[in-house]
């Protein structure tokens, strides 16, 4: 299965590793960030929707 | 129905939404398919030997590199002229893409280079044109972080995105303007007598396809996530303010 590589087989594989290693690590940071922001902006949301209900609340009894 | 539409971000994040989760799939199977094939399944190069093998992450990263910058320069544009945010943040979105395709060309070329040229790094026209668009990458990247006026963020780094262009421009042609230095001319055409015979093209297109798709994919990403950012930075003023 394996291709026979030769004398270049360092030269080739770690050209594999290090491409997929930088795609692997930039992927996952992407979506690292990505699902923190969208839970600090869920949770930032959820806190603004409440003060604002309080508000109308207390505007609401005078 | 226009394409400005989209520069709105409730648009936008509508679409994109919807249109991510398909370009992923389709850029996982481009690259699976691609790198597999070029890998245990094409012929080693007479000259090259088994070396050619690099070629299909080599050349699409370089492509990639390239074109980035200029889906930045095109995007930079549209904020200087129609002020959409939506443009500023995908340019943004897409630098640190983009600078992991240059550092993937210039990893894969100098590994290449090693045992073709008997030398890891030679200060050859494409070679240098080629850090020096990695050094605007990190430069662009940079001056995103350090102002921290989004507006005033976007203005400079778009004008960095325009002064970048001439090396994004002179790492496509330099091997073409100066007939000197190591790196070969460019390894695809259209012309069928210049192009790669077509055992190595064909797994070579998969591969091409597979990084355009990855390329869109992060961006849409990243730009979703840009989008989320911003609205969560006028929240928090917001609440700061009382």
């Amino acid at each position: 299965m394996m291709p026979e590589l030769g004398k270049y087989a360092g030269a080739v594989l770690g050209s594999y590793a290090a491409s997929l290693g930088l795609i692997v690590a930039l992927v996952a940071w992407s979506l690292w960030r990505s699902a923190k922001v969208r839970r600090t902006l869920a949770e930032v949301e959820a806190r603004a929707a409440k003060a604002a209900a309080l508000k109308a609340k207390a505007k609401k009894h005078g | 129905m226009s394409l400005w539409e989209y520069a709105n971000p409730q648009k936008f994040m509508q679409l994109s939404r919807w249109v991510l989760p398909f370009v992923a799939a389709a850029s996982v199977l481009c690259l699976v398919i691609g790198l597999a094939w070029g890998f245990f399944w094409t012929p080693d190069d007479y000259k090259q030997g088994s070396t050619v093998k690099i070629f299909y992450l080599h050349v699409p990263a370089a492509m990639m590199a390239i074109n980035a910058w200029v889906m930045m320069l095109v995007t930079s544009l549209v904020w200087l002229i129609r002020r959409h945010h939506v443009s500023a943040l995908a340019a943004k979105a897409a630098a640190p893409v983009g600078l992991t395709f240059t550092l993937i060309a210039l990893a894969t070329g100098a590994l290449w280079g090693q045992p073709m040229w008997g030398t890891w790094w030679a200060w050859d026209p494409r070679l240098t044109s080629f850090l020096i668009l990695a050094l605007f990458y990190l430069g662009y990247i940079a001056l995103w972080q350090a102002v921290d006026d989004p507006d005033t963020a976007a203005d400079l780094t778009s004008v960095l995105c325009i002064v970048g262009s001439v090396f994004a421009l002179l790492s496509r042609y330099a091997v073409n303007f100066w007939n000197q230095g190591l790196h070969q001319g460019a390894s695809l055409s259209l012309d069928k007598k210049e192009n790669v015979a077509d055992v190595f093209w064909y797994p070579a297109l998969v591969c091409i396809a597979g990084f355009v798709l990855l390329f869109i994919s992060l961006v849409l990403l990243r730009t979703r996530t840009e989008i989320r950012s911003r609205r969560l930075g006028a929240l928090l003023a917001r609440e700061r303010m009382g």
